[in-house]
Order: structure tokens, then sequence, then C-alpha cells
């Protein structure tokens, strides 16, 4: 059934989307105040399952790239994935139908409810990575398949750049980076197009569901004075890796890419150990006294011990004292294909095997429990 | 130099006299509705103890949570205008838009977004419109506003545009009180736009304030130059403060924990600030209050200019215990404590009869709280403890044990040996120490910049950085010998090629003496 998101169910995503961005994707805060000022106006954001996209819908991924700094200074016009969406209906020469995220971790799960308010076109309940990844070839849309051309980006002037046709996800990656440093360093962009049945093979499906739900939980146990951190974890199939304390944050760019790690002592039954994150914009890799307890694409999040507010790459300071959440990766990241493109060799730690959590990814839990229905 | 220091509490207001690290002498006056009668109470009961002519005192350095509770009572608040400087971009998110309804209803007088600011490279994202900023000023003078904020995107690192306008707006209307957003907050336009606005709509209560505290002082006979402090424990003259109300907002807790450096000569510690109802804690680090990573929230509105990260409790001195111990707080009695406590004779049983229970305190009458019973004391000293413990060990950045230093009236809750705590010290003049962390605060200067490395290197920028910081703290007043960088904070800028970096570097220094 499709549902709508009003304003409490928005409070909701911009929490859960800030848990799933794994320490990346940019701070959900501001496309949540776009999102609401629409609604306010009357707008509405009607969002459906995959299996309710008609085999011949033409779904269309929408969102913004670009430096999270840049995001919370210069603050979006608004519209830019839309000029995207529709430079890539003219190429097309067919009008989108459904808007779909390319991720659901970060501010990238606000932006296509936003379009879909302007546009008056539904949102897939679902998306291209479970929760945030640094590039564009890490989406399942790119990975199994769906080529990424063509593909537009859009600036705050409306100016548009259309790639008809990059060889793969990867040059239009590179090509596209280049083009948002020219754009002031954010742009919104539409891309891929893919038909329904397509949609349903590649997408990761009810994620915007579990984001919803997980900030919901997270709410709900802030006012009951329950605990905040067990209630996301019910929510989304994870477990505490560590409490701990932050007590160093080492980073370094390469590449355009924030780099570094995070050191924590551990509080309470974790007292006495370390944990170590390798990251790059998101969480990577976990280490506690030396082992590896968490790898990419698994989810390793950060989040405040009392409230569990997500504490993303930029905040992460001394001091802070956080829950390390382990939460298992979409069984879609978890294949060999997805594995050569997310998993801890594709961010250059090739001694470091894949070993998964234990555990169903809460959105996979969703799905199962539709198909029970 | 014979510094006085005030801090004007929301209870009390505090004076202190400070002759190097000497406290000549200290009172307490209670805080008065006008602020400057109250202050007028304190400082002369400081000057009847000490044979000094008012002549004599160098300096007069105020902390005031007054700004503050004006905001958070949404009273004397101006009507406002916002010019925001950056469409076509930013246009998603209007100014005030996520401020609580009652506010944003009390100062929105006119709110615009107009063309202008600057993309991160220091190209214009828009020219300025000057048909548009007419329009605006005329506006402005139809609606009868007198305070504005004007905010630019990337203002903090390309400060043009918001400069521009700020001269023609004077050059139109030459009554106008303008805030430049730069002039308040770092990057994060949505914050640092909401801190000026929160500024411009204080601006004429602060000027009405500060002036009646400078002829108060006057009538004193005191004619010393009058500072502010500041979040982050340093100093401002009281022009600047008139201008900009917003960096008192986190005075008060800055202030106690300054002073409980200076006291105990402790760097590195934890600081409770233990008062009637609640318990401040917050963590010293090389003599300055950590600050808050967050953004902070304000009389509901996020900001982002820099604050103390302070912790607090319901737990103080008028703190109501249940009848079985467990529970303690948040009820308190508050400043009714001599009234309604146990130990003053009255009926309500309190976290301070707990402690002269317990022989923690001498105060009141002993002989009232002789027979309560052992185990409703010992269980309620348990819970006071366990509180103050995971207080503390919330403040901690390692497992070690480190030194507590205490201050406030409340101070006697606590107990000589805390878990987690190496010592615990309790420095003389506790009771003041928000006044005597007024009266020794520095002067800083800060930069905030996203510099490219593309065509210079680390070292460079972090030069040209430094350089900076240390000239606006002289600029604001310190003493050129005794600046020293205190602060450097260098963030990449994520997902762009371009090698940016986001330097912040602070300077401080001691106030020049001239």
């Amino acid at each position: 059934m499709p549902w709508e998101l009003d304003e409490t169910k928005l409070e909701a995503l911009a929490i859960g989307a800030g848990i799933l961005g794994t320490g990346g994707g940019g701070n959900p805060y501001y496309g949540k105040l776009h999102v609401r000022r629409l609604l306010r106006e009357g707008r509405r954001v009607r969002i459906v399952s995959p299996d309710e996209v008609p085999d011949e819908a033409l779904v269309v991924s929408v969102g913004g790239m670009g430096a999270p700094t840049i995001g919370i200074e210069r603050i979006h016009r608004g519209d830019e994935p839309l000029v995207a969406l529709r430079a890539l209906e003219q190429h097309l020469g067919r009008p989108a139908t459904h808007l779909v995220p390319g991720e659901i971790g970060g501010a990238n799960a606000l932006r296509p409810m936003a379009v879909g308010a302007l546009a008056g076109l539904p949102v897939v309940d679902g998306d291209g990575m479970g929760r945030a990844f640094p590039e564009l070839q890490m989406d399942t849309f790119a990975i199994y398949g769906v080529p990424a051309t063509p593909a537009a980006l859009a600036d705050i002037y409306q100016n548009v750049v259309v790639f008809p046709r990059l060889r793969d996800a990867v040059t239009l990656e590179r090509y596209a980076r280049a083009v948002t440093v020219q754009m002031g360093g954010a742009a919104g962009f539409a891309f891929p197009a893919m038909s329904g049945r397509e949609l349903r093979r590649v997408v990761i499906s009810y994620t915007v569901t579990l984001a919803v739900q997980l900030g919901e939980a997270i709410l709900a146990a802030r006012r009951q004075h329950t605990d905040p951190i067990e209630a996301a974890l019910d929510v989304t199939g994870g477990r505490v890796l560590f409490r701990g304390k932050i007590v160093d944050v080492e980073r370094r760019l390469t590449a355009g890419f924030a780099r570094g790690t995070v050191r924590l002592e551990g509080l309470a039954e974790d007292r006495g150990s370390q944990l170590l994150i390798d990251f790059q914009n998101e969480n990577l890799i976990a280490r506690r006294d030396g082992e590896v307890v968490a790898v990419v694409p698994d989810l390793i999040c950060l989040v405040d011990l009392d409230t569990a507010e997500p504490v993303t790459t930029e905040v992460v300071r001394y001091g802070l004292r956080v829950a390390v959440l382990g939460i298992p990766a979409p069984a879609m990241l978890r294949t060999p294909e997805a594995l050569a493109v997310v998993g801890p060799a594709a961010f250059g730690y090739a001694d470091v095997n894949y070993r998964p959590l234990p555990g169903t990814y809460g959105g996979d839990r969703i799905a199962a429990h539709r198909a029970r229905l | 130099m014979v510094r006085l220091g005030i801090d004007v509490g929301g209870t009390n207001t505090d004076a202190v006299l400070l002759d190097g690290a000497d406290v000549l002498a200290w009172a307490k006056h209670p805080t008065t509705a006008d602020v400057s009668s109250g202050i007028v109470g304190a400082v002369r009961r400081v000057l009847d103890q000490v044979r000094i002519a008012p002549g004599e005192i160098g300096a007069v350095m105020l902390g005031t949570t007054h700004f503050t509770n004006a905001v958070v009572q949404c009273r004397n608040l101006a009507r406002i205008a916002v010019l925001r400087l950056g469409w076509p971009a930013t246009l998603s998110i209007p100014p005030l838009e996520d401020w609580p309804d009652d506010l944003r209803d009390a100062v929105a007088g006119y709110l615009t977004i107009l063309p202008g600011g600057h993309q991160f490279d220091g190209r214009e994202i828009s020219p300025l419109d000057w048909t548009a900023l007419t329009a605006a000023a005329d506006r402005i003078a139809q609606e009868g506003i007198h305070s504005v904020a004007v905010s630019a995107v990337f203002s903090p690192a390309v400060a043009a545009h918001e400069d521009a306008v700020t001269r023609f707006l004077h050059e139109q209307l030459p009554h106008l009180r303008i805030t430049r957003s730069r002039d308040i907050g770092r990057l994060g336009l949505l914050e640092r736009e909401n801190a000026a606005a929160l500024n411009a709509c204080l601006v004429p209560l602060a000027e009405e304030t500060i002036a009646a505290i400078r002829s108060a002082l006057a009538a004193l006979g005191l004619e010393a130059p009058l500072y502010l402090s500041q979040n982050d424990g340093t100093l401002m003259t009281a022009e600047f403060a008139a201008r900009y109300p917003v960096l008192t907002f986190a005075s008060g807790p800055t202030n106690s924990m300054r002073g409980a450096a200076f006291l105990s000569g402790l760097h590195d510690a934890i600081v409770l600030d233990v008062g009637g109802t609640t318990t401040d804690a917050g963590a010293l680090v090389h003599g300055f209050p950590r600050e808050a990573s967050f953004a902070v929230s304000i009389g509901g509105v996020r900001t982002n200019f820099r604050m103390p990260d302070v912790v607090s409790i319901g737990l103080g001195g008028g703190s109501i215990v249940s009848p079985d111990g467990t529970r303690i707080g948040p009820q308190s009695v508050g400043f009714r404590l001599s009234e309604e406590a146990l130990v003053f004779g009255g009926p309500t049983l309190t976290a301070t009869d707990i402690a002269v229970a317990a022989g923690r305190a001498r105060l009141g009458d002993p002989a009232r709280v002789a027979r309560l019973p052992r185990e409703l004391v010992q269980r309620a000293l348990a819970t006071i403890d366990q509180r103050l413990s995971e207080l503390v060990d919330s403040l901690k950045t390692t497992a070690a044990p480190v030194p507590v230093v205490v201050v406030g009236g409340g101070s006697i809750l606590v107990p000589d040996q805390l878990e987690g705590a190496s010592e615990v010290i309790r420095p003389p003049h506790a009771a003041v120490a928000n006044a005597i962390g007024a009266a020794i605060a520095q002067v800083s200067g800060e930069i905030d910049r996203i510099v490219s490395l593309e065509h210079q290197t680390r070292e460079r920028a972090l030069e040209a950085a430094r350089a900076d910081a240390c000239r606006l703290a002289i600029e604001a007043g310190a003493d050129p010998g005794s600046v020293q960088i205190v602060e450097v904070e260098e963030v990449p800028l994520a997902y762009l090629p371009s090698n940016a970096v986001r330097l912040r570097v602070k300077a401080v220094g001691d106030l020049r003496e001239d």
C-alpha cells in the first residue's frame, strides 16, 4: 500500500537516515527542513513499495552530490535534482513516473522526497545502498548492471550537464565529481534511469520504511525514558560493538576524501579495551584491541551514548561518549559481485577479509515479513 | 592592577575584588530586575570591606546571563529584519525557518533572500543587486525596524558582501543596528544566521542594559574600562558587547569553570558547580572549558558559536529527597532553602539535610536531623555520590582518575572521596568562582576559513591563519607579548578533489594594561 510521508514520519526519517549514513552522507537536517516546508505549503510525498511499481515505469534516482560542508553553508536552492531530472527526461524523450533514493544514509535520503513533492512523483520505498557510500559505482544499480548513463547534473543557476554515454559508473563518478566542483562543490543529480522491472531486480527494498521505523523507535524510547540504543538495535538487526569515549581522531585528506582513524577507549563493560575505526567519509573497519570486529559493507554507526543521536565523521571529536553499532549489511551487498565493489579490498584493505556480522539487515527483515503476509 | 569581577546570575549578583591572584574581598547581593541596582548593591558591599578608592580599580569585568534569559523568556526582544545574501542558492530554507513559533512571531519583521554570497572557492554566487537592496532598505524603514541581521553564504571566508551591504544600509538608514553573521558564527549558514538574528533581537536591550550598568558604576566612582565575558571565557569591551550580546550567552558556566581553574591552580580537571537546584559540570582543558561539538540550542534556536560543553543534572543543595532516600531531585526548594530545609526549621527533607546529618557539613541546626534513620541517610548519600560520580565520568576523556574541583553554594554535598576522581578540591572563595572567572578573563581572536591547498602548502596556510588569529586577539585588546595559539582545528572537505581544508585557529592573550 502506498503511504504518505507526514511531518512526524519526516522527523523520524531524518534521524534514521542520519544513523544509516554510517558517519558520512551529510546531515539530513537541511533536507528535512526543506521537505517540511513543502509539506506545510500543501505538497505531498507519496511512498510506494517496489512491488507497486509497474514493469514499464520509468524510475529515476535523484539526489545531491558534493561536500557536506558546502551543503551546510551554501544551502540548496532546492530544485537542483528536479532540474537535472527534467533534462534527463528531455534526453530520454519521456517523463519519469517514479523516483528512487540512491542512498538511504545521510542527506540523500531526503532529497528525493523534496523532488517528489515538487514534481508530484511517487518515491520508491527502497534505495541503492541501504546505507551511505562515498562513490557512485557503489550502489546496487551500478553493481547489478543498470547503465550509469544517460545522467544529468544541475547547479543552483539551473545550468545542466548531461552525460549521454560514459563507459561505466566509475567513469561517471570521475566526470561528475569534476563538474560538481565547477558547480560550486554541490550539485543535484538524476541517474540512473531504469524500468520498473529492472528496479525490482536491483533495489534494496523497504529502506525508507526502515529509516522511519528506526527514527520512530528512538524518539519513542527518548519519550518513555527507555534505552534508545536498544530500540535502534531492535529495528536494524544490529548489535552494540563497543561503548566508549573518543580519545583521538586522526584525519588526512587524500584524493578528495576525508580519511582517518577514530580511537575509542572503553566504558562500562568495555573498560580496558580500545576500538579503532578507519573511515573514508563513512566508517569502514572496526578493530577491537587489534582484532577486526566489523568490516564494510556491514554498517558501523557511531551514536551518542545517551540519546542515540548519530555522530558523523565531521563532528567526531575528542571526548564524545558513543556507542558503536554494528548492523549487518543488506543481503544484496554481501554477494561476491557486490563485495568486489563495496568490500574491504575496494577501499584499499586488501589484507582484511569480509566476515559478515551475524543477523539480518532491518530492510531485509521488513521484506521477509511482507513476503509472508 | 586591581580588578573588580561581577557575575549577574539568575538569583544572586556576586562581586569580587582581585589584586593579581589575591582575593581582597567578595560579596553577594540578590539580582534585581533592572540588573544595575543589584550590581550596585554587591559592589558597594565589596568596596566597604577594603581601603581601596574606586579610582584604583583598573578594570571591571562582568559576566551575565541576562540576555540569555531575555531569549528564553521571549521578553524585551526587538523586531528585526534578516537579509540573507545567497540567491539563487539557499532558497530551500528561508531565514528563521526552524525557530519556535512564539519566538519567530515576536521578532520576525522582514525576512528576505537577495542575490549575493560566495562559492567555497571565492567566486561570487551572484553580484549584489543594488535595486533589490534599496527596496529592502525602504521596507525596513517602512516597517519601523531598527535592528537587522545580515548573512551571506561563505562570509566567514569572504567578507565582502556582508561588509558592503552593512555599509550601504548604514548610509541609507544611519540609525540601524546591524549584525553581520561573520562576526558571530562559524561555517554553517543557518546556525550562523540564527545566531546573528538572535543577536539583532537583543541589541536594543543590550545597549540599554549596558548603558545603565555603566552609569551605575560611574555613580560609584568607578571609571575603569568595563568588559563583559564571552562564552569561551575571554573578554570583550562593553561597546563590543552592546553590539554582540549573544556572545555572553554561556558565560555563566564558563566563568565558574575559569574561576575554578584559577582558584585551584589546575588547568586540566573536571569542575562541578553545585547550586541549589542543579549541578553543572564541565571539563577544563589547558585552563579553558572544552567546547560543545554539536550545534547548541538557545531558546529552541540552533546556533553554532562558541559554547562550553556543560552537562547539567537536577541535583543541588535544595533538591528534595524521597522518603526512602532513593530519589533526590529534580524537584528543589530552590532559593527557599533557608526556610524549607529541616536544618533551618522547615518541613522538607533536602539534600542539604542529608549532608548535615552525615556530617559532611555543619549548617543550621544539626539537632533537627539527628533523628533521621541511619539507613535513609546512608541510602541518600549513596544516591548523591553515585549521581555525582556518573556525572564526572560522563565528562572524562579517559578512564584514568582526574582531579575534581568543586565550586558553588551546594558544594557541601560533594564527598571528599568520589569514585573516578583522583582528588576532590574545594578551593577558597569557591562560592564566588563565577565572579572570579569573569575577573581573570583574557581576550581572544579566532578565524574560521576554507583554504585551497592547490596553490599553497598546508604550512603556509596554517601560518597565515595563526597570524590572523593573533592579530585579531591584539585588536581585541590583548597584550601582544602574551598572545598564544590555543586551538587549531583542521577539517578536510570531503567529496571534493580540490584539497580544500577548513581551518579554525584561536589565539588568546592577557588583557593589555594601559
